[in-house]
């Protein structure tokens, strides 16, 4: 077992200012970024404000900026860093700063609100859902999502851009848009509401252009923009873009 | 346990409120644009370069007009041949198309499709927003834009009709397969042959048809549209095959864009007597 001593430099500060600070601290084997945090919440820093949960990198909690990366702290190794590297812990620069490296995301929770939910399908009971694998595999890659916000904060489209926040849903819910168009019994078309239209007029789909970062970023390995969002933006050409299908949709909603 | 401190540095005093992205009022008063310390500006570099010397060279080559035919290969930037100022291909994919008007090189009349196929291609969308538009440079760095639409106005909305490039891509790869099988003759048009040029092409046109099967499109239009794969089995197993080739799309985008310039590099060679096609019987 070895031990050392690691540069760390985190954001101290609030919604009216802050600064990086610098500390030196013990790290062990195996520890993590949250680890490190949290020895020195115990030892030097007392009033350190950190959201975190699990440690498990399943609740979604700890999600910050390490090195400039969106990252959850609980899943980033500190032997993936050398020992003299400087390491730098701040919080999610998307989001308004509550305080040291918590922030504000109601952004999302508000973005939530606007997906409409699953519509359930006329004359099944609930209870009575029957479904077969190979239709629902594809949602269910997409309910793996922790809702850790680190492909909301890493999003360029309202990252670099403020204004855009206002039209556009963001990675993870554009995905859940996907999830309920392709989930095998959401009633949603029957009940008048088009989720692939909404998606490009109502969530913002074509603010996406697809860098994929939402991918890069995602803890859980979801294919966030392959599986989700480029499906959904094939989606919304269906609808808007492509007059071969609206052509046979009409013919064959005719017959 | 823990150890020395070092003594807190003075507040930074709060970000101006007229400024955007992570500059913005309320975020985390940071100075710095990223933070990121490992070699993020690689890639796009590469990307920008790799691309770059594609566009150079197929440009000069699109306008040549010369050294494109070489019994009996002919260059995929050629193919099929539609002005009527071609040279002499027996067999060969030459309509004559455009008539005697076009005096511009032919292969400027049959660019344009796989150009747009690839120009609107998901995989080189990120490749070039990210290595010529910065849009974003890459992850967590801040893009150098004031405004961004994204996709959602001309010309940018344009990206939409990528299904229709993927279209005009099959019968263009089709008959970049026939020339493959042309290819399969000597240099007096017996058939039973093959040279290094052969198997070029054959390369060629292998990478072409992983890189057409594998768009994003593709699998939208084989299965991806559907809600309930049960019910249509062969079009979800289709689905799955293009799935495992579409984890792999950029690769092909960058195999099959190589192998293509390669293809014509090779024929620009044997044509221009500037190497003997080595003959394998």
């Amino acid at each position: 077992m070895s031990t050392y001593t690691a540069h760390f430099r985190v954001w101290r500060g609030d919604a009216d200012g802050g600064g990086l600070r610098d500390y030196r601290v013990e790290v062990h084997d195996g520890e993590v970024v949250l680890d490190i945090i949290h020895r020195l919440q115990a030892t030097q820093a007392g009033d350190l404000a950190v959201r975190w949960n699990c440690k498990a990198g399943k609740c979604g909690s700890c999600s910050a900026e390490v090195n400039g990366r969106p990252r959850l702290m609980c899943m980033t190794r500190m032997s993936v860093f050398g020992r003299d590297e400087t390491i730098t812990v701040t919080p999610m620069r998307t989001f308004p700063v509550v305080r040291d490296l918590v922030t504000d995301v109601s952004f999302n929770y508000d973005k939530a609100r606007e997906v409409p939910s699953f519509v359930p399908p006329e004359g099944v009971a609930p209870g009575e859902y029957r479904m077969l694998q190979e239709d629902v595999e594809r949602s269910q890659e997409f309910r793996k999502c922790i809702e850790c916000f680190l492909c909301q904060d890493t999003c360029h489209v309202v990252r670099d851009h403020e204004e855009n926040k206002k039209a556009f849903a963001g990675p993870r819910f554009l995905m859940r848009v996907a999830e309920l168009d392709m989930h095998p019994l959401d009633a949603a078309e029957e009940q008048g509401l088009d989720r692939k239209r909404s998606a490009q007029d109502e969530h913002g789909l074509g603010y996406c252009n697809i860098t994929k970062c939402c991918t890069e970023v995602c803890p859980e390995h979801i294919k966030i923009t392959d599986n989700a969002l480029i499906p959904l933006k094939e989606r919304a050409v269906d609808r808007k873009y492509d007059p071969l299908v609206w052509l046979g949709d009409k013919i064959r909603r005719r017959t | 346990m823990a150890t020395d401190t070092q003594p807190p540095a003075p507040p930074t005093p709060p970000a101006p409120p007229a400024r955007h992205g992570v500059l913005s009022a309320g975020r985390a008063a940071i100075a710095a644009r990223h933070l990121r310390t490992d070699r993020w500006w690689l890639q796009p570099l590469l990307t920008a370069l790799g691309l770059s010397a594609f566009v150079v060279y197929s440009t000069w080559r699109a306008f040549a007009n010369a050294y494109y035919y070489a019994e009996p290969y002919v260059s995929p930037f050629y193919s099929p041949c539609l002005g009527s100022n071609c040279v002499d291909m027996p067999l060969g994919a030459r309509w004559p198309l455009f008539g005697e008007w076009w005096g511009l090189s032919p292969a400027l009349l049959v660019l344009i499709f796989p150009l747009g196929f690839r120009l609107t291609c998901y995989y080189y969308r990120k490749a070039y927003y990210r290595g010529f538009w910065a849009s974003p440079p890459a992850c967590a760095v801040a893009e150098p834009h004031e405004k961004y639409t994204g996709e959602t106005r001309f010309p940018l909305i344009l990206q939409n009709i990528h299904r229709y490039f993927f279209y005009f891509a099959i019968p263009v790869a089709l008959i970049l397969t026939y020339d493959v099988v042309l290819a399969f003759r000597d240099e007096q048009g017996a058939w039973g042959h093959m040279g290094l040029g052969t198997l070029v092409l054959l390369v060629n046109i292998a990478l072409i048809w992983a890189y057409t099967a594998s768009c994003h499109s593709c699998r939208h239009i084989v299965g991806g549209r559907l809600r309930h794969f049960s019910k249509h089995p062969v079009r979800y197993r289709m689905w799955t095959w293009v799935g495992k080739l579409n984890s792999r799309h950029m690769l092909l985008a960058w195999l099959s864009l190589v192998s293509v310039a390669l293809a014509d590099l090779y024929v620009y060679l044997v044509a221009s007597g500037a190497f003997d096609d080595p003959r394998f019987f």
